[in-house]
């Protein structure tokens, strides 16, 4: 195809052609996550089934959470290879502080602190991960690939000490210490919606917010396009990288809390690879690695897509072999046909001018 | 024009255009390269003589035109095609890597090897050692190039070159970053290609080094052809008279708006040099409400640092910035910005603009806390002062919402001044506003400072056209090697005041060694 060639009235049905190429790429991953669901809901008979649908989007919802995270990273020009690792960890930190307290050495006593309490603290953990990976690579110029893989470790190796490498088995808590409810998160439901599912709406729309309408946003993506020019004009470039690893260390702590809630369990193994799901997920929605371009919605359509091909191709029967090879495909062939609708738009920008 | 017979002309350009998104670089200009001689390019910043010298290095491709290597049509699309036809460039910017030693550096992508897998590192470093040694360079070719000094990088740079049996050598500036004594060395190594048939294209801002060296001279001004000359028909004041035009052609109105109340004033700025010495060698200022303060200085004197101390870029400086009387020497650029200052970088692409945002997202850039409330951005308010600053400044686009890389070089640069803007600074800080734009851009460039001149803003602004200074500002300090070399009032200022204060200390001062 050789739009330069052309001229005169083919010009314009050219240039409209283009146009609505470029609309068709823009929407890409809206029309590949539709077509998924029409051929599993053919294939597939109960796949849009009520109850299908519903744990359907409980399973994407993990994995939304930790691409929402990751996607600011990612905008900032970052990435964060810890989320995987802060999932198994906030389980681990949850499940601890229900089936065992927090034994305190010299004072000789057990702590059990109430439901709201242990979330709040394993909240905290996590977005404390966040802030080391944040000061190694704000402080310490540490490149975000170093600090992250070194916090992957730290994060996953702690886990396994906390129980020795053991599961954390059924963590309904105790009525006489006053921390029961911890299912209620991954089974419970608000006005008949589950509410992993809620809580999934609530931190979109947040993340979308502060992506789009706040200046903290305007900034995370002003770091990523052009680090050195948002520092000469006045943005704090530095604390809106520790905000990101600190946002996304937060939501994968959230992913830990359901996950383990869900099952009443929680295992140091827990959230292995997550990481690359999570970066896959923003990366199909259109999520550049190379930094300052991304959004919430596009992420959030994108972990659709993972998580729709992953369970209709075992609602399939697919082999789980052949369920990998297919998900790296769709990878790839998302980046190629990103950079292919880059080239159009600045060819199409060229021939405006 | 001059006749000439082609047989004297080994690389001739022909009707050459280059168009780039917003402005024409070069505007149908020939260029004859002549066998064996050194053919010198001059222009002021923006004039066309880097593009023109990318294209016949196969760096850029032209719009339109024709290159012509020994009277055949040539086709140079790529590095590879110009060394095929041995054309070789020693870049403005040093290309060495600085984690290797030299002779990998000299053979980088050529490496002598035994079927093209082991490197013979023992012929490399013999070969690039010949090469040295004929430069009279004392560098040892096993060196490690992040040791040696800016001047030695670049002897190993024109090594480089010379290694490829390059036929025209393009030199983009070569004398900027070395000493006296190295300079004389370099001078030599370029009679001594000559004898060998080597035709070399030189460019330069030092006029006297020109005049020195060259044997033919081609005047590019704005992108268009002024003149080619045999050299020894010309002197440095015809040069200049070629490079800067008809002098009152863009004089611009101008009153003096200078109040005489000081709003900014710098003492005794100092900045380390990391091979000793200073790179701001003890700066004492000031400015005034409503003054246009130039400052003149060739690449190196230290201009652009002073910028950056002054913004607070800078962390280890020595010395006092006032602003209303408010100390504000150290502290970061947010306090710098809150305090009044705001910079329009030298670099739009790299330091003013982020190439992934819209207009409104980039002007508002710098001053987003003043349309937030809490947490959110009153879209409403925010939109307003972006129309308002776009009408001020005349900046032409569709919308505002259209992406910055879709705008021309002048109204990408009233974006990046609308961002200053937007901030309400006391003090505008200018590096080099008008470069890469346009003549009308640049004519309204000058017509902004002096509307916000007038509306009490001081303002420093830095360039190293002579023109531009001179046309503009109410006082103009010359810098060189880090010190203020001369300062004159609007009237009593002259080019050659300036262009010779300017050059104070080059000579004597070779950078220090260690």
């Amino acid at each position: 195809m050789n739009l330069d060639t052309v001229s005169g009235p083919a010009e314009t049905i050219s240039t409209n052609k283009l146009k609505f190429g470029m609309l068709l790429l823009k929407l890409r991953t809206f029309i590949a996550l539709f077509l998924v669901i029409a051929y599993f809901s053919i294939m597939a008979p109960n796949f849009l089934s009520m109850a299908n649908m519903v744990i359907l989007v409980k399973h994407v919802s993990i994995y939304a959470f930790l691409a929402i995270g990751m996607t600011f990273v990612i905008i900032t020009g970052g990435i964060d290879l810890s989320v995987g690792s802060i999932v198994g960890l906030a389980g681990m930190v949850a499940g601890g502080l229900l089936y065992n307290g927090l034994h305190i050495p010299f004072l000789g006593v057990t702590v059990y602190f109430h439901l709201p309490m242990v979330i709040l603290i394993t909240l905290a953990v996590g977005v404390l991960c966040g802030a080391f990976s944040g000061l190694l690579i704000t402080r310490f110029n540490v490149a975000p690939f170093i600090a992250t893989l070194g916090m992957l470790y730290i994060a996953r190796g702690t886990a396994l000490l906390l129980s020795d490498g053991k599961t954390f088995p059924n963590l309904v808590g105790k009525e006489e210490l006053g921390n029961t409810g911890f299912p209620w998160l991954g089974s419970g439901t608000i006005l008949g919606i589950p509410v992993s599912i809620c809580i999934l709406i609530i931190l979109g729309i947040a993340a979308a917010y502060i992506a789009g309408k706040t200046p903290l946003g305007r900034h995370i993506y002003s770091v990523g396009g052009n680090e050195r020019a948002a520092l000469l004009s006045g943005v704090r470039v530095n604390r809106v990288k520790m905000f990101v690893y600190m946002f996304s260390g937060f939501c994968s702590a959230i992913a830990g809390l359901i996950i383990a809630s869900q099952l009443v369990a929680s295992h140091p193994a827990t959230g292995e690879m997550f990481e690359l799901t999570a970066i896959a997920a923003a990366v199909l929605g259109g999520t550049s690695l190379a930094g300052g371009r991304g959004t919430i919605g596009g992420t959030i359509i994108g972990a659709f897509v993972i998580g729709v091909l992953g369970d209709g191709m075992v609602m399939m029967g697919v082999s789980a072999f052949w369920q990998m090879v297919i998900k790296g495909i769709v990878i790839v062939a998302a980046v190629v046909v990103d950079q292919f609708q880059r080239n159009l738009q600045s060819r199409a920008v060229l021939q405006e001018s | 024009m001059v006749e000439s017979s082609s047989e004297n002309i080994i690389l001739r350009a022909n009707e050459i255009t280059k168009l780039y998104p917003g402005t024409v670089a070069l505007n149908r200009v020939d260029f004859n390269v002549y066998r064996g001689k050194v053919n010198v390019l001059v222009g002021e910043n923006g004039a066309g003589k880097s593009t023109l010298t990318k294209i016949l290095a196969g760096v850029e491709i032209p719009t339109s035109g024709e290159l012509l290597f020994e009277g055949t049509h040539v086709q140079i699309e790529s590095f590879h095609d110009a060394v095929r036809l041995g054309i070789g460039m020693i870049h403005q910017e040093l290309n060495l890597f600085p984690n290797m030693n030299v002779a990998e550096n000299i053979f980088i992508a050529r490496e002598i090897t035994s079927a093209n897998v082991h490197i013979d590192h023992k012929s490399q470093v013999e070969h690039a050692q010949e090469l040295l040694d004929r430069l009279e360079a004392e560098i040892d070719a096993r060196a490690q190039v992040a040791d040696l000094r800016i001047g030695q990088q670049q002897m190993v740079e024109i090594a480089k070159a010379l290694a490829l049996d390059t036929r025209i050598l393009i030199m983009d500036e070569p004398t900027s970053a070395l000493s006296a004594a190295e300079v004389d060395v370099l001078f030599r190594v370029i009679e001594d290609l000559k004898e060998q048939g080597v035709s070399i294209v030189y460019i330069s801002h030092r006029l006297e080094e020109l005049v020195q060296i060259g044997d033919y001279i081609t005047v590019l001004r704005d992108g268009d052809l002024i003149e080619e000359s045999p050299m020894d028909e010309v002197d440095v004041s015809w040069i200049i008279s070629h490079m800067v035009g008809e002098t009152n052609e863009r004089r611009i109105d101008h009153s003096n708006t200078s109040t005489g109340e000081e709003i900014l004033s710098v003492e005794n700025l100092r900045l380390g040099h990391v091979n000793g010495g200073f790179t701001i060698d003890h700066l004492s200022f000031n400015l005034q409400k409503g003054e246009i303060l130039g400052i003149y200085g060739l690449m190196g004197a230290g201009r652009s640092e002073l910028f950056e101390c002054l913004m607070g870029l800078q962390k280890d400086i020595a010395g006092n910035v006032l602003i209303e009387g408010k100390n504000i020497t150290h502290g970061t650029v947010q306090d710098h910005i809150k305090a009044g200052l705001a910079l329009i970088p030298e670099d739009r692409q790299r330091e003013g603009l982020i190439q992934v945002l819209d207009v409104t997202d980039n002007m508002t850039l710098s001053s987003m806390w003043k349309f937030t409330r809490w947490v959110h951005i009153q879209h409403e308010r925010l939109r307003k002062s972006v129309l308002t600053v776009i009408k001020d400044l005349s900046i032409k686009v569709a919308s505002p919402q259209v992406l910055i890389s879709s705008l021309s070089g002048g109204n990408q640069q009233k974006v990046v001044i609308g961002k200053a803007l937007l901030t309400q600074p006391k003090v505008l800080l200018m590096d080099e506003p008008t470069r890469g734009i346009d003549v009308g851009a640049k004519g309204d460039v000058f017509k902004i400072m002096n509307k916000l001149a007038s509306r009490g803003l001081g303002i420093i602004f830095v360039t190293s056209e002579l023109k531009e200074i001179m046309a503009i500002s109410d006082r103009i300090i010359v810098m060189s090697n880090g010190k203020i070399t001369g300062e004159y009032g609007r009237e009593e200022a002259t080019e050659e005041m300036i262009v010779s204060a300017s050059a104070v200390g080059l000579k004597e001062n070779a950078p220090p060694l260690h």
